[in-house]
């Protein structure tokens, strides 16, 4: 039963991931085409840090990294007078009330934390390749768009949201497509991050069972279950292509660019 | 200082077998991080250049295929491309390694397929041989009509038309794209010991020994960076590499002409 739930915990992951990590992006596109300078530097910023260093080292650091940022917080507002220092050598110590989860608390909460955290790290990577997209994007609005905005007085925040948020998303489809087929495929580091995903339940579920503990003994068939994962993931590839190459033609149309005016051309 | 050399020593060559069997097992210094994990770079470096340098061939072969006439061979290579770049990296090195281990079950000779130096380094070539076969099948696809129709002027044909003009010009166009996908390699080489393929008496990979440390002193904040370090150096490396082989391809140019530039344009995630 978990190997069919842990498809569910994929899907969940992407379903809240991405927006999420779309809104990162936005925030961080439009951070670094700020014209306060610390702004900007900070949207930059983020955006060369996370592209440069191997993903999985950054799942792993930003997983451990914002377990202990929060419990730091925590014990800080929660434990003011706490006679140790928090990391003792190479122990990290926190007080009891400032553990997070809960030391008492049930296990669906340990989970559910230990998923949310996996969401938040995705999304803080994800977020700064999609916040280099929409960057890219909207340095692609032509610039005579911009400028009838002005010339009919519009002010630099309408045009913004009125003229360029509105046209970027055709520039920006195929990297966020791009980003999209990423997301998908990032989805089994999960199991990396200790979420009870499907690579986890293959290999638990295709190991070897005796009859001893189970009424359904077997071979290893670890091999089966991740085949049918490599299915599942190409079906679900092919599937997103389908979708984003419709998406594409539908917001190509009436745009000013090759593939509007092939459109037009079809349509006579 | 001495004691460091004394790491340095011991641990050097730790991930391939020679020095100092034990790994340090408390109050651990900076210097054995730094060596360590650079001693696991070592497998980085040998997944990252084999797969490169066989999956080259393949992919050349596999762009040819994607754009020739005969269906069979252009569904075939269309279907190779299309699994390995569609599913996960992670899910291949999975599936590779039962893979092996239930051919290992039946047939002894399958048995170093299951080690890591040999299964995952397939694994690999087959994935970049899939990338790099579509950034080629892309230049192929980009070649200006007027060198072909020199080619035919001159009467070159078949192999040696495409051994001097088709060839040398697809190089060409696709070694910008073909440099992220190097860097990209090299990154997901790290994926290796996470996967399926155990890390036999503790000889890993840098990431393998940076999460080692990760764990043992509960501070990320240390080896992750450090192994940041180390990939940092690699990519400059690859770009410096990667730029002469490119400057040599474009050296018959005009040196002003607009050439394809190269740009750091990593994904993620395979």
């Amino acid at each position: 039963m978990g190997f069919y739930w842990s498809f569910l915990t994929v899907l969940t992951l992407l379903a809240i991931t991405a927006p999420l990590a779309l809104s990162f992006g936005f925030g961080g596109a439009m951070a670094a085409r700020s014209k306060i300078a610390p702004l900007s530097w900070f949207g930059k910023g983020y955006i060369a840090i996370v592209r440069g260093v191997p993903d999985i080292a950054f799942f792993l650091f930003f997983v451990i990294a914002l377990d202990q940022g929060i419990e730091y917080l925590r014990h800080q507002i929660k434990c003011p007078d706490w006679p140790d220092a928090i990391r003792q050598g190479n122990d990290f110590i926190v007080c009891t009330a400032a553990k997070m989860p809960l030391g008492n608390a049930p296990q669906w909460v340990h989970e559910t934390y230990g998923f949310f955290i996996a969401v938040f790290t995705f999304a803080i990577v994800f977020g700064a390749f999609a916040a280099n997209v929409l960057f890219g994007a909207m340095k692609a609005v032509p610039k005579p768009q911009i400028e009838t905005a002005h010339a009919y007085g519009m002010n630099t925040r309408q045009t913004f949201w009125r003229i360029v948020v509105p046209q970027m998303w055709v520039y920006a489809l195929p990297g966020l497509g791009n980003l999209w087929m990423v997301l998908i495929k990032a989805t089994p580091l999960l199991f990396l991050l200790g979420v009870e995903d499907i690579v986890y339940w293959a290999r638990e579920l295709g190991a070897t069972k005796t009859p001893q503990f189970t009424s359904y003994p077997h071979g290893d068939w670890r091999m089966w279950y991740f085949l049918a994962l490599l299915v599942f993931y190409l079906a679900f590839t092919r599937v997103s292509e389908i979708v984003l190459d419709r998406t594409m033609r539908r917001l190509t149309r009436g745009q000013a660019t090759a593939g509007g005016e092939a459109q037009r051309k079809v349509a006579g | 200082m001495e004691e460091c050399i004394q790491t340095i020593t011991d641990y050097a060559f730790r991930s391939i077998g020679f020095g100092e069997r034990l790994l340090p097992r408390s109050d651990f210094t900076l210097c054995q991080q730094f060596t360590l994990i650079g001693s696991g770079m070592i497998w980085n470096v040998y997944f990252g250049v084999l797969a490169l340098v066989s999956g080259f061939f393949l992919a050349t072969a596999v762009a040819l295929g994607k754009a020739a006439k005969n269906p069979v061979i252009r569904k075939a290579s269309e279907w190779f491309i299309f699994i390995f770049r569609g599913s996960p990296l992670f899910i291949q090195f999975f599936f590779a390694y039962f893979f092996f281990l239930s051919l290992k079950g039946q047939f002894a000779f399958f048995s170093p397929f299951t080690a890591a130096w040999l299964g995952a380094l397939i694994v690999l070539f087959l994935n970049t041989a899939a990338y790099s076969g579509e950034i080629f099948y892309g230049a192929l696809q980009c070649i200006p009509k007027g060198d072909t129709e020199a080619a035919d002027a001159y009467g070159l044909s078949g192999w040696t038309r495409f051994r001097r003009v088709i060839w040398p010009t697809m190089l060409r166009l696709a070694w910008p794209a073909y440099t992220n996908e190097a860097i990209f390699l090299f990154h997901s080489t790290t994926l290796v010991y996470f996967s399926g393929f155990p890390a036999w008496q503790q000889k890993g990979d840098a990431l393998y020994y940076a999460s080692f440390f990760a764990d043992k002193t509960f501070n990320p904040f240390v080896p992750y960076p450090i192994l940041a370090f180390y990939f940092i150096l690699v990519t400059l490396v690859i770009i410096a590499i990667m730029g002469r082989i490119g400057r040599r391809l474009n050296r018959h140019l005009p040196q002003d002409a607009p050439r394809p530039k190269f740009r750091f344009r990593p994904q993620i995630i395979r």
